[in-house]
C-alpha cells in the first residue's frame, strides 16, 4: 500500500470523511485558516457557519442528539476556543458526543502569550471527556480517529483536539480509522455474569416497583428504548422518566408516569417515594431528581444500570449495580424475564396501580385558562395539538427556565432523540442553536424551539445562521417578560424581592424576526393562539411566534430545594404553607 | 446507613506518560474536592511510556469508591489499584535532611542517623545531608530528632507502595 502524505489540515478533513462526517459547525479565524482552505477545496463535508462559537457547539449538540452521531465543531484559537467552553461543558454534563477542533498558535510560540493564544487544553481539561494537543502532523489522523472512539464509547462526551497552525501546514502520513484503537481506553459494555439474574429475581419479587429511566437509554440507541418499552410492558410496572430521558419510553403509554423530580409529576414522585424497588436505567440519581437525599425512597431497594461506574453509589447507595450498556443489559433482562417465565405479583401490582391511580386523580398539571390571558400550559397543549395533526416528525428543543419545565410537562414524547434540552448545565441560549443543528440533520422535520424571552436573547445572533441556510425552525417564545424561573424562586425564597429578574427593554420580537428575514407572529389572547400556531407551522422559513403569556404564572408541581418527594407544592394555594428549610435555601 | 468514618487509602495507578496526565489526575482531585495527602510519579515502563502514580488519599468509603471510579474513567489511566483494600502492601518514603552544626551536636546527629540507618550522602566540615528511607512515621521521627540538632532543610517524597507477595 502506498503511503498517503498530505498536510495536517488535509489529514483532518480526510479523517473526518472516513469517519462518515457530513456536517461541521464552526467559525473561522487565523489559527484555523489552513483547515478552512481544505474545506473550501472539497464537497463532501458541509460547513455551517454559526455566528458565535458557543452557538456552533450547541448546534453540533442538537445535531448529535437528534441523530445519535458525533457532532463536529471547528473554531479558532484563543477567543474561539474560550467561547466554545460553555457548549463543551453542556455536552459533558449531558453526555453528548462532540469532537471539537480548536486552532492553536504554532508550536514554537505556545507559552509565549502570542496573539490569540489560550491554554486551550488547560481550560478545557475539566469540561471535556478528553482532550489532545497535536504536536506533529504524523499524529493527526490517529488522534482524530481516537477522538471519535473516545467521544462515542462508554459514556459519550465532548473531546477537544487542539491543532497548532504549523501542524496544519506540515506534512504527515494518513492512517485509516480501522488501524486506530486507544490502547487502554475500553469501557465495559457487557454486564458481569450473574448480575442480570439477580436483577430478575428482585424484579419478580417486588410489590411496588418502578422503572426510573434517563438519558443513558437514549444514548444507547433507539433499539434500547424499544427493548425498555417491551420490558416495561412484560412486567406491567410503572415507568417514570428524567428530563433527559423523555422519549425513552412513550409518554402516552398508560404505564408512563411522566417526568419525575423537582418539577415532575405528583404520581411519579410519590411512586418513587413509596416504591419498594427502583430500577434505574441510564439515569444518575441527580439532585433535581432525588430531592432531600436522606428522605429519598426510604423503603426501596435500588438497581442501577449504567455504563459509567462513577455514576454508581455517587449520591445514593444502591443494592445492585449493573455496569454495562443499557441496550445490552435491557436485552438480557427482557430475554431472562421471558425465558424464566417470570411474572409480576398480580395482586400486589393491582394494589400498587390503585395507589398510583389515586395520585393521578390529583391531576397535578391542572391549571385554569381564563378568557383574556394566555396561560403557558395552554399554549403548549395547543402547540402539541397542532404538532399531532402535522404529518412531519416533530423535534423539540428548549431554552432554560419555566418554559423548559412546562414543555417537559405538557408536550408528549413518544420516541427517543426528539427532545433536546440542556439538562445538566441548564444553559440559557441552548435551544435556538440546537434547533438549527437538529433541522440541518432533519431538513424535512418540524423543529420547534420552546423558548423564553430572556433565554432567546442569549444566542439570538444565530438567527442570522438560520436565515443563511434557510433552516425553517420555529421559535415559540413563551414571553412572560420575566426571567420567570428566577422570579419564581425569588417569590418562594426571597420574600418577593424581584432583584434584576424583570426583562426590561425587550425588543419587538415580530420586528426582530423580520429584520433577520424571518417571519414574526404574535398572539396576545387565547383566541389568537391557534391561528398563530397554525401559521407558524405552515410558514416555510424560520419563524418567531411571540406568545405573550401570563406574567406571574409559576411552574408546578414543585419540590422546593431540600424537601422530600412527598413534600410537593401542587399549586399556588400550597405556596403560602411552604417553608423552605435553611438547609434547602443554600441549594441551587 | 453509610459509614461516615474517614479512611486513608493508598492508590496505585498506571497511566500513559503523556503531557497533561498529571494535571488530569490532580485536577480531578481539586475539581471534586477530594484530598491528596501525598503523590509520587515516575515512568516505570519507558518502552511503552507508562508511569506509575501512587496517591495517598482520605475520605469516607463512598468517597474513596468515587475517587477510584473517577480515576478509572480518565482516558489515559490504564488501571487503578487500591492497595489498602486489596491486601498487605509495603510503603516507603524517602527524605533528605540537611543538618548544620559543629562539635557535640554534629556527633549526636551522626549517632542518631546511624540508629535510623540514615546515610550521609553529602558532608562538609559544618554540615551533613542524610538520606533516610522508611515508613512515614519513621521519617517523621527522624526529622523530629534532627530539628534541635541544627536541621536547616528537608526534602521528602510522598509514599511509594507496592503489594506484598506475588
Ligand atoms: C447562561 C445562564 N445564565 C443564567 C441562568 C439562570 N437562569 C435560570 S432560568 C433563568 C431565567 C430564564 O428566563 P426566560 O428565558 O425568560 O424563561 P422563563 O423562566 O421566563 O420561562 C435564569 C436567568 C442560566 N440557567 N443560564
Ligand atoms: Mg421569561
Amino acid at each position: 500500500m502506498t503511503e498517503e502524505r498530505m498536510n495536517g489540515a488535509a489529514l483532518i478533513i480526510r479523517a473526518l470523511q472516513d469517519q462518515g462526517v457530513d456536517t461541521i459547525f464552526g467559525y473561522p479565524g487565523g489559527a484555523v485558516l489552513p483547515i478552512y482552505d481544505e474545506i473550501f477545496k472539497q464537497n463532501q463535508l458541509r460547513h455551517i457557519l454559526a455566528r458565535q462559537e458557543g452557538g456552533a457547539v450547541h448546534s453540533a449538540e442538537g445535531y448529535a442528539r437528534s441523530t445519535g452521531k458525533v457532532g463536529v465543531v471547528l473554531v479558532t484559537s484563543g477567543p474561539g476556543a474560550t467561547n466554545a467552553v460553555t457548549g463543551l461543558t453542556d455536552a459533558l454534563m449531558d453526555s453528548i458526543p462532540i469532537v471539537c477542533f480548536t486552532g492553536q498558535v504554532p508550536t514554537h510560540l505556545i507559552g509565549n502569550d502570542a496573539f490569540q493564544e489560550a491554554d486551550t487544553t488547560g481550560i478545557t481539561r475539566p469540561c471535556t471527556k478528553h482532550n489532545y494537543l497535536i504536536k506533529s502532523p504524523d499524529d493527526v489522523a490517529r488522534v482524530v480517529h481516537e477522538a471519535f472512539q473516545v467521544a462515542t464509547s462508554g459514556r459519550p462526551g465532548p473531546v477537544v483536539i487542539d491543532v497548532p497552525k504549523d501542524v496544519q501546514f506540515g506534512e504527515g502520513t494518513y492512517v485509516p480509522p480501522t488501524s486506530v484503537r486507544h490502547r487502554s481506553y475500553n469501557p465495559q459494555t457487557e454486564p458481569s455474569p450473574g448480575k442480570v439474574d439477580e436483577a430478575l429475581s428482585m424484579l419478580a419479587a417486588a410489590k411496588k416497583p418502578i422503572f426510573y429511566v434517563g438519558g443513558g437509554v437514549i444514548n444507547a440507541g433507539p433499539a434500547a428504548s424499544e427493548t425498555l418499552t417491551k420490558l416495561v410492558h412484560a412486567t406491567g410496572y410503572p415507568c417514570t422518566q428524567t428530563l433527559m430521558g423523555l422519549g425513552a419510553f412513550p409518554g402516552s403509554d398508560p404505564l408512563s408516569l411522566g417526568m419525575l423530580g423537582m418539577h415532575g409529576m405528583y404520581e411519579a414522585n410519590l411512586a418513587m417515594h413509596q416504591s419498594d424497588l427502583i430500577v434505574c436505567v441510564g439515569a444518575r440519581f441527580d439532585d433535581r431528581v432525588t430531592g432531600r437525599l436522606d428522605a429519598f425512597a426510604p423503603n426501596a431497594k435500588k438497581i442501577h444500570i449504567d455504563i459509567d461506574p462513577s455514576s454508581i453509589n455517587k449520591n445514593v447507595r444502591v443494592d445492585l449495580a449493573i455496569i454495562g450498556d443499557c441496550g445490552i443489559v435491557l436485552d438480557q433482562l427482557l430475554d431472562g424475564w421471558k425465558a424464566k417465565k417470570l411474572k409480576a405479583d398480580g395482586a400486589a401490582l393491582a394494589d400498587w396501580w390503585k395507589s398510583i391511580n389515586t395520585w393521578r386523580e390529583r391531576k397535578c398539571l391542572n391549571y385554569i385558562q381564563g378568557k383574556d390571558i394566555i396561560k403557558p400550559q395552554y399554549a403548549l397543549q395547543r402547540l402539541q395539538a397542532h404538532l399531532d395533526k402535522d404529518p412531519r416528525e416533530a423535534f423539540i428543543t428548549t431554552e432554560v427556565g419555566q418554559h423548559q419545565m412546562w414543555a417537559a410537562q405538557y408536550l408528549k414524547f413518544e420516541k427517543p432523540n426528539r427532545w433536546m434540552t440542556s439538562g445538566g448545565l441548564g444553559t440559557m441560549g441552548y435551544g435556538l442553536p440546537a434547533a438549527i443543528g437538529v433541522q440541518i440533520a432533519h431538513p424535512d422535520a418540524l423543529v420547534v424551539d420552546v423558548s423564553g424571552e430572556a433565554s432567546f436573547l442569549m444566542n439570538m445572533q444565530e438567527m442570522s445562521c438560520a436565515a443563511q441556510y434557510k433552516v425553517p425552525i420555529k421559535v415559540f417564545i413563551l414571553n412572560n417578560e420575566w426571567m420567570g424561573m428566577v422570579r419564581q424562586w425569588q417569590e418562594l425564597l426571597h420574600g418577593g424581592r424581584y432583584a434584576e429578574s424583570y426583562t426590561a427593554s425587550l425588543p419587538d420580537f415580530v420586528k426582530l424576526a423580520e429584520c433577520f428575514g424571518w417571519t414574526g407572529l404574535r398572539a396576545t389572547t387565547p383566541g389568537e393562539l391557534d391561528d398563530v400556531i397554525a401559521k407558524m407551522i405552515a410558514t416555510d422559513g424560520p419563524v418567531i411566534a411571540d406568545i405573550c403569556i401570563a406574567k406571574d404564572e409559576n411552574c408546578f408541581p414543585m419540590i422546593p430545594s431540600g424537601a422530600a418527594h412527598c413534600d410537593m407544592l401542587l399549586g399556588p394555594s400550597d405556596e403560602n404553607q411552604s417553608s423552605v428549610s435553611s438547609d434547602g435555601m443554600v441549594l441551587v | 446507613m453509610q459509614s461516615q468514618t474517614i479512611e486513608r487509602h493508598t492508590l496505585s495507578l498506571l497511566v500513559d506518560n503523556e503531557p497533561g496526565v498529571l494535571a488530569r489526575v490532580i485536577g480531578l482531585f481539586s475539581g471534586r474536592g477530594y484530598n491528596i495527602e501525598s503523590l509520587t510519579v515516575a515512568e516505570v515502563n519507558p518502552a511503552e511510556h507508562i508511569s506509575r502514580i501512587i496517591v495517598v488519599t482520605s475520605g469516607t468509603p463512598m468517597i474513596i469508591e468515587q475517587i477510584k471510579a473517577q480515576l478509572d474513567r480518565l482516558v489515559p489511566v490504564h488501571s487503578v489499584n487500591d492497595l489498602t483494600a486489596e491486601g498487605p502492601f509495603v510503603a516507603r518514603e524517602l527524605a533528605m535532611v540537611k543538618v548544620v552544626g559543629k562539635g557535640e551536636t554534629r556527633v549526636e546527629a551522626l549517632r542518631i542517623a546511624d540508629v535510623f540507618r540514615a546515610r550521609p550522602v553529602d558532608s562538609t566540615i559544618e554540615s551533613f545531608v542524610f538520606e533516610i528511607t522508611g515508613s512515614g512515621e519513621k521519617v517523621d521521627a527522624f526529622i523530629d530528632l534532627m530539628r534541635p540538632l541544627g536541621m536547616t532543610d528537608v526534602a521528602r517524597t510522598g509514599s511509594l507502595a507496592i503489594a506484598r507477595g506475588r
